[in-house]
């Protein structure tokens, strides 16, 4: 072994108290990182897909699965995107089927604050908590494209400034909501033919910028009190969010340095609202390769790569810098000579990734620079460019690096991106798990029966007490 | 007369402690236990055991009240409920062969979101699910969500038309959004690298008095092709839209008579639409109170609605109440069955109480008198889906080619 120095240890070199990683397991999405070509790959709808991959993060002692959401299927050049995977069931009905065949595993469901209303929402997560006896979290996303809209009575109308705003009426709406039923209102005394105790009970008003809601809130308070806030967002808005609002960050930043100053910084404006650093935990995303040896694991992991970007594929990310068709481009030859279009109109519908290459001619350069240098192709440059393994290596390398992330502050944990359904998660699981449980730095059992147990959060009080 | 009378197919509501006020305060019952879901699991399993097709799960988007239209403040009644499609598919998988009608809003909810929610539970429960429609619009449901004030509340006579309306335009849309994948538009094309063949994808691009939708759906056709569209009617404007939108109908006739005229109205209108041709099943409801003895069942009817403080003309009560032995009531349903109607929705005023009459004692009655679809687990156990089970086809999609 070359690191034995954390194994079973109960504190890090410093003398600070040794963190407990945590983990959860991203259902494989439609984006190029799943691999659907892949002979082992199965169905991304049917719910054994779901149910093997649920049983299996569970088995791991994992502390939740995690569904992401969209509700508009992407498309490019003005057509429905055909290369990755395509169609999702609905977050909330899985999860709450998934809660019959698992009995400890956290259920947490990306759920769009712009095109629902919080009366709805609010019952659909308090329903879901009931239903897993308090397993439920919700990470809470905001969207306000038109292209999205189409798909809902409202269309586009809310303006890209406002979906922050939006985003934090709707939670504090939803929290309202939740705490409408303090925990104590239904007594069921059969002999009195007192059911509940407050003939109010579930009461409430909203009126804000987004809200003018009032009335009686119907799903008695859940076993959690409220699901357990998630927050994905990068921006400075999404960052403030989270440390006013959310439990947990879903974050991009798996990369140690990149993790670490994301980490410092989210957890430095805690104090700012009262909070301790505990009470926000930060799981990035992050995708993994195993193999029996180190080496074995990066020719893996290159394997990966050329599936995740087929030639069509290196193709299409191209037009998504370049904004421009770009169909008759050679994948195997090199990138096009002339410059990227610049506007608002992007070729890209419906995916998150498109709005993150903020200055295209820079980026563009850079790819050139870097094409030429080490002589890619077009696709062999697009393979570089556009994603990386977070963690490639045998499962006691992957072991070892993530126990050291996590003690170093890159994050408190992360959440599993596997490449394969339903099956990718389950090496990781027979293979690296046992290995961070024997350096002590995992669960060997689940502790409590909640999510908020799971992931080290203090049980939720009431907001107000009943007075009576 | 045929000889071999008409299969009854039987389908339970499930509500709460049980459909009767005071259910929740009989022994037996676990009044603490409503929100769990071991209780609704425990229904289904009972239910499957006792040959049924499918259990409706009721829901709305405003606490219960004895008063249609406002909060009651009572609180000697059972309050509160769980999402309706939640609560299907978390039993959904805890069961193998009982079919799943929970209940959607159309004056609110989004129609994208019902219509993925349905499909995904038809795929959780392997092709078993059903989605009842319900108008929904109460004047505190609108404050509830806030968005709709000011339009004609379903209180109004003006409102009604233009929700059943509106409730149609639901349908229609839901019904596209299940059909705009084609079944096999799944591909994997490894040598194409293409993952579907998207021209098999289609946009339904509806557009109506009261909202458009773009679509497609973001998920795939559901295995029956478009899950069981179920309404509930008690007049002549829900008949047309049951006979225009739905696969199943729920009517509340008092008598044989009534059953008779209302399948009637029902098929003139079906005719009147053009789905003469189509199949659309009709179900009575019935409130149900069984046991060893008319008296027994009367006299615990008696008890209940002493204390519950009925009956109260407050207190609108739909379906027609039996109370009765099992016999009884097979006697009733068979001479409704020759009335024209389809089948039967039990709402059993005391769970499990009743629910256990109905499938120890009225399923294995039925059987006995052959009047039942299956005379044994095995032929519950053979049709794959829930249209099956009730002899519906699985439906062409409307943007396949020929």
């Amino acid at each position: 072994m070359t690191t034995s120095s954390s194994t079973g240890s109960g504190t890090r070199p410093d003398g600070r108290p040794r963190k407990q990683i945590h983990l959860a397991a991203h259902f494989p999405g439609v984006n190029n990182t799943t691999v659907w070509s892949d002979p082992a790959a199965g169905s991304h709808i049917e719910f054994s897909s779901f149910a093997h991959f649920a049983r299996t993060a569970e088995r791991g002692k994992f502390d939740f699965l995690f569904l992401a959401e969209g509700l508009r299927l992407r498309e490019q050049n003005g057509k429905i995107y055909d290369l990755d995977v395509v169609g999702r069931p609905d977050t909330f009905t899985v999860l709450a089927a998934l809660a019959a065949v698992t009995d400890r595993l956290g259920l947490t469901g990306t759920i769009n604050s712009t095109f629902n209303e919080p009366y709805e929402v609010a019952r659909q997560f308090a329903s879901l908590d009931h239903l897993s006896g308090g397993r439920a979290a919700w990470n809470v996303v905001t969207s306000w494209d038109a292209f999205t809209g189409e798909n809902f009575r409202r269309g586009g109308y809310l303006a890209k400034e406002d979906r922050y705003a939006r985003a934090k009426s709707f939670l504090s709406a939803a929290t309202e909501l939740f705490d409408s039923w303090h925990g104590d209102e239904i007594v069921a005394d059969q002999e009195s033919g007192r059911f509940l105790a407050d003939p109010e009970a579930g009461s409430f008003a909203v009126h804000d910028d987004f809200f003018d809601i009032s009335g009686r809130f119907n799903v008695p308070r859940s076993p959690q009190g409220r699901p357990v806030i998630f927050q994905a967002g990068d921006s400075e808005e999404g960052r403030e969010f989270a440390a006013s609002s959310a439990d947990a960050i879903f974050s991009r930043h798996s990369a140690y340095d990149d993790g670490r100053a994301f980490y410092q910084d989210v957890k430095g404006r805690l104090a700012a609202y009262g909070r301790g650093r505990d009470e926000l935990l930060i799981l990035p995303a992050a995708t993994f390769v195993l193999g029996d040896t180190d080496e074995e694991a990066a020719e893996l992991a290159r394997e990966v790569r050329l599936a995740q970007v087929s030639p069509q594929t290196a193709i299409k990310f191209l037009e998504q810098l370049w904004n421009r068709d770009l169909s008759d481009h050679d994948p195997d030859g090199p990138l096009p000579a002339v410059d990227p279009i610049v506007g608002e109109h992007t070729v890209a519908k419906g995916r998150a990734s498109v709005r993150m290459y903020r200055d295209p001619i820079a980026t563009a350069r850079e790819w050139r620079a870097k094409a030429e240098a080490e002589k890619l192709t077009t696709r062999e440059l697009i393979v570089e460019v556009t994603g990386r393994q977070s963690f490639v290596g045998s499962p006691r390398t992957v072991a070892e690096t993530i126990d050291r992330y996590v003690q170093d502050d890159v994050s408190d944990g992360f959440i599993l991106v596997p490449h394969i359904t339903p099956a990718g998660l389950d090496p990781f699981v027979d293979k690296v798990v046992p290995l961070l449980q024997e350096r002590g730095a995992f669960r060997t059992e689940y502790e409590g029966t909640t999510l908020r147990d799971h992931l080290g959060l203090a049980p939720l009080k009431p907001r107000t007490a009943v007075a009576r | 007369m045929s000889t071999t009378p008409a299969p009854i197919h039987l389908a339970v509501a499930l509500e709460g402690a049980g459909w009767h006020p005071a259910a929740w305060r009989e022994p037996g019952t676990h009044p603490d236990a409503l929100f769990t879901a071991a209780h609704w699991t425990g229904l289904a399993r009972e239910a499957e055991r006792g040959l049924i097709d499918f259990l409706t799960i009721e829901d709305g988007l405003r606490l219960q009240s004895d008063h249609p239209y406002r909060p009651d403040h009572r609180t000697d009644r059972v309050r509160g409920r769980l999402d309706a499609v939640l609560t299907a598919a978390r039993i959904a998988p805890a069961t193998s062969h009982i079919g799943f009608v929970p209940t959607v809003t159309t004056f609110h909810t989004e129609p994208f979101h019902s219509s993925k929610a349905v499909a995904t539970l038809d795929y959780v429960s392997t092709g078993r699910a059903g989605v009842r429609v319900q108008i929904g619009g109460q004047p505190d449901e609108i404050e509830h969500i806030g968005r709709r004030r000011g339009e004609a509340d379903i209180a109004a006579p003006a409102g009604a038309e233009d929700r059943f309306a509106e409730a149609a335009d639901y349908v229609e849309v839901l019904r596209r959004l299940w059909d705009s994948w084609e079944d096999d538009a799944e591909i994997r094309d490894t040598a194409t690298g293409r993952f579907i063949d998207r021209d098999k994808l289609h946009y339904i691009d509806f557009e109506g008095r009261w909202f458009s939708v773009k679509g497609p759906s973001i998920t795939p056709r559901p295995p029956q092709g478009q899950p069981l569209v179920a309404a509930l009617g008690h007049a002549d404007l829900p008949y047309r839209f049951i006979a225009r939108s739905a696969d199943l109908g729920f009517v509340t006739p008092q008598d044989a008579g009534q059953a008779r005229t209302t399948v009637e109205r029902i098929r003139a209108e079906q005719a009147a639409a053009g789905r003469a041709d189509e199949e659309v099943r009709v179900f009575a409801d019935l409130l149900v109170l069984l046991d060893d003895s008319e008296q027994a069942a009367r006299d615990r009817r008696d008890r209940l609605d002493e204390l519950a403080g009925l009956p109260d003309p407050e207190v609108p009560i739909d379906a027609r109440v039996f109370a009765g032995t099992a016999a009884q009531l097979a006697d009733l349903l068979q001479e409704w069955a020759e009335a024209g109607i389809n089948g039967f929705r039990l709402r059993p005023a005391v769970l499990p109480h009743d629910l256990r009459r109905i499938t120890e004692e009225l399923v294995p009655e039925l059987q006995r008198r052959g009047a039942y679809p299956y005379r044994s687990a095995e032929d519950y156990a053979r049709p794959a889906t829930l249209r099956a089970r009730l002899g519906l086809p699985r439906p062409a999609n409307r943007y396949a080619a020929a």
